[in-house]
């Protein structure tokens, strides 16, 4: 269980990811928000408190692993790297230009901190499942998790990942659903619905449950339990919002990839900075 | 028939717009005509087809291998498909059920393969196709086209939609140079002579045929006469006008927004090789992943420019 002060820490460095995110995307004016937003609470609480990791040494042996398979979150994940020292804040500047070290979808190739590069929906359970398998086969303890987006979720090879992994019992593995309802194209139930993603993971062998993706302390304990259980893999399908907590993107059906000017990024900004000075003075 | 712009610029319509506006026209008189898309209807601009015919237009989600074995499905029973999702998606996501379900099949998929090579810019490395071509080249019976500018792939659709059998479209979603100026006409399968000139020939396709022909005004202020050849479809392959222009000026330099490998140069280079060997440059990605950014920047960045065709032809010319 997180305290009171943990978690009003979390609430508060979920907000600065998301002011910084808001930057990073406003220096170029156009950009993948919605996705990117609506996963902060779970980077807040991975970043935050969950894993181990050295910013300074990124491939730090004993570090837990994170493979973004919705690679276009890209913006919010280097917000949250950047955070943390793993990379210069300024390099936030330099999102998507010619010769940038972070491209709009994670690489490993390029980002100190990324672990897989990811971009074509539908792969990253995969390698999470062969790192995971790879851990075990050398008896190490590190944890591999994955996020997956709902959308993409309509890719079969979600499936077989989730038909292996649920068979092979692998329990140093957590998938998290970034279930926002919606896709590229808008509101999931009007494309091809996913239903009841916990039961139909639960039938697939996984310990699986369904948490509030923007309640930290929910999100802590989901992991928690997830460690707890033994001998499954585990799937925790966070129910969020696209575009939350920006302004001009919460509550649109089509945010997956927006324009933006500075108006609308400053407006969402200070939006942002009045909730942090209210959670400040709250924890004092 | 076709008439060059005097002056080309970009065009002010996009390729995408003026191809589902075409492919709407042709649905309102056949019902046959069916759209299938893969949670990118909103950067396809397939969408409108959706406004005119919910009943026809079909968003599987984001599952292109699923939406490749509908396609093959429908068209077993009589309809016209067509597959939209990015090019890098319609083949390496889904290239067994291209091969299988559709090509062996003998099916009659039309797939529109859109953001072709640098064309994906800031969509970045994992989204560049360029190898498409080479993986679709190896597919027996698939048509591959690649559209210059937006009259061009007007001018094409009738062709692509009711000719029977699997083609494969490189579709720009955005604004492209316009070189043809509108009512020109094409036929599938023949290459076109777009300058002439008796030093060399720059065989370009896509987006680089703006390219070559710049390159060749700056070769002629340099006293270098060279012809021009746009060659659209890249699968089958004009033979007969690249043998004649190997034999006609003697070395060939191909210009493409692709890998040169398995891509227009290899295909122009396998002809040259049978027919009538001479001198070849290949201008295009040197077999390198894509990255991010915009077009420019790509273009520079792997000398895919006027210039850089410029210089290739200068160097095939060392070697005529
Ligand atoms: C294989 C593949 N197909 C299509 C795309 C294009 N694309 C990028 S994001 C996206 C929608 C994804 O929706 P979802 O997983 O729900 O992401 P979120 O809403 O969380 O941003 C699509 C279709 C892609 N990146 N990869």
């Amino acid at each position: 269980m997180l305290t009171d002060n943990e978690m009003k820490e979390l609430e508060i460095f979920a907000t600065k990811i998301r002011i910084e995110t808001l930057k990073e995307l406003g220096y170029l004016g156009f950009g993948h928000i919605g996705g990117a937003m609506s996963i902060v609470e779970l980077l807040a609480v991975l970043y935050g408190k969950v894993m181990r990791y050295d910013p300074k040494n990124p491939k730090w042996e004993d570090r837990d692993w994170f493979v973004m398979s919705k690679g276009h979150a890209g913006p919010s994940l280097y917000a949250t790297l950047a955070l943390k020292g793993f990379f210069p804040m300024e390099w936030l500047k330099t999102l998507n230009r010619g010769g940038t070290d972070l491209p709009s979808h994670a690489d490993r190739n390029h980002t100190p901190g990324i672990d897989m590069s990811t971009g074509s929906l539908g792969q990253g359970i995969s390698m999470g499942i062969g790192i995971a398998l790879g851990h075990k086969m050398d008896n190490k303890e590190n944890y591999v998790y994955v996020l997956l987006g709902d959308g993409e979720c309509q890719e079969g090879q979600v499936w077989e990942g989730a038909l292996f992994a649920g068979n092979a019992g692998l329990d140093n593995l957590i998938v998290f659903i970034d279930y926002n309802k919606q896709q590229l194209d808008g509101y999931i139930d009007n494309i091809n619905p996913l239903g009841d993603l916990r039961k139909k993971w639960e039938e697939f062998g996984w310990h699986a449950q369904d948490v509030d993706g923007h309640n930290v302390m929910q999100i802590h304990e989901a992991i928690q339990r997830a460690k707890e259980t033994k001998g499954k893999s585990s799937v925790i399908v966070l129910h969020t919002i696209k575009g939350k907590g920006c302004t001009f993107a919460e509550g649109i059906e089509l945010n997956h990839h927006m324009k933006f000017n500075e108006e609308q990024i400053n407006d969402a900004i200070s939006a942002l900075q009045k909730e942090w000075e209210e959670k400040e003075r709250d924890l004092r | 028939m076709i008439k060059l712009v005097e002056k080309r610029k970009p065009d002010t319509v996009m390729m995408r717009d003026v191809y589902i506006d075409q492919l709407i026209e042709f649905a309102k008189s056949d019902p046959n005509i069916i759209v299938l898309d893969a949670d990118l209807m909103h950067s396809n601009g397939t969408y409108r087809f959706l406004e005119k015919f919910p009943e026809r237009a079909i968003n599987v989600g984001v599952q292109e291998a699923n939406m490749m074995g509908i396609a093959a499905g429908l068209s077993a029973t009589g309809k016209i498909p067509f597959t939209h999702t990015f090019a890098c998606f319609s083949t390496r996501r889904a290239l067994d059920q291209v091969y299988i379900s559709i090509a062996y099949n003998k099916l009659n998929v039309k797939m529109m393969a859109t953001d072709p090579g640098v064309t994906a810019a800031y969509n970045g490395g994992t989204h560049m196709p360029l190898e498409d071509i080479g993986f679709v080249r190896g597919i027996p019976t698939i048509t591959i086209i690649e559209p210059v500018d937006t009259v061009m792939m007007k001018a094409l659709l009738k062709d692509i939609t009711y000719s029977y059998g699997p083609f494969y479209v490189r579709i720009s979603r955005k604004t492209t140079i316009r070189v043809f100026e509108e009512g020109s006409s094409f036929e599938i399968g023949k290459g076109i002579v777009l300058r002439e000139g008796k030093d060399v020939t720059i065989i370009a396709t896509g987006i680089m045929v703006a390219e070559a022909l710049d390159a060749a005004d700056l070769l002629a202020s340099e006293g270098i006469d060279a012809r021009v050849v746009n060659i659209f479809t890249i699968k089958p392959i004009d033979r007969e006008l690249i043998e004649k222009c190997a034999s006609e000026t003697g070395a060939i330099v191909t210009a493409e927004n692709h890998n040169i490998y398995n891509g227009l140069g290899s295909a122009v280079a396998e002809v040259v090789a049978e027919t009538c060997p001479v001198p070849i440059e290949r201008v295009g990605v040197k077999d390198l992943f894509g990255e991010v950014g915009d077009v420019d920047y790509l273009k520079k960045r792997f000398n895919m420019t006027a210039q850089d065709i410029a210089a290739s032809v200068k160097n095939v010319l060392l070697r005529k």
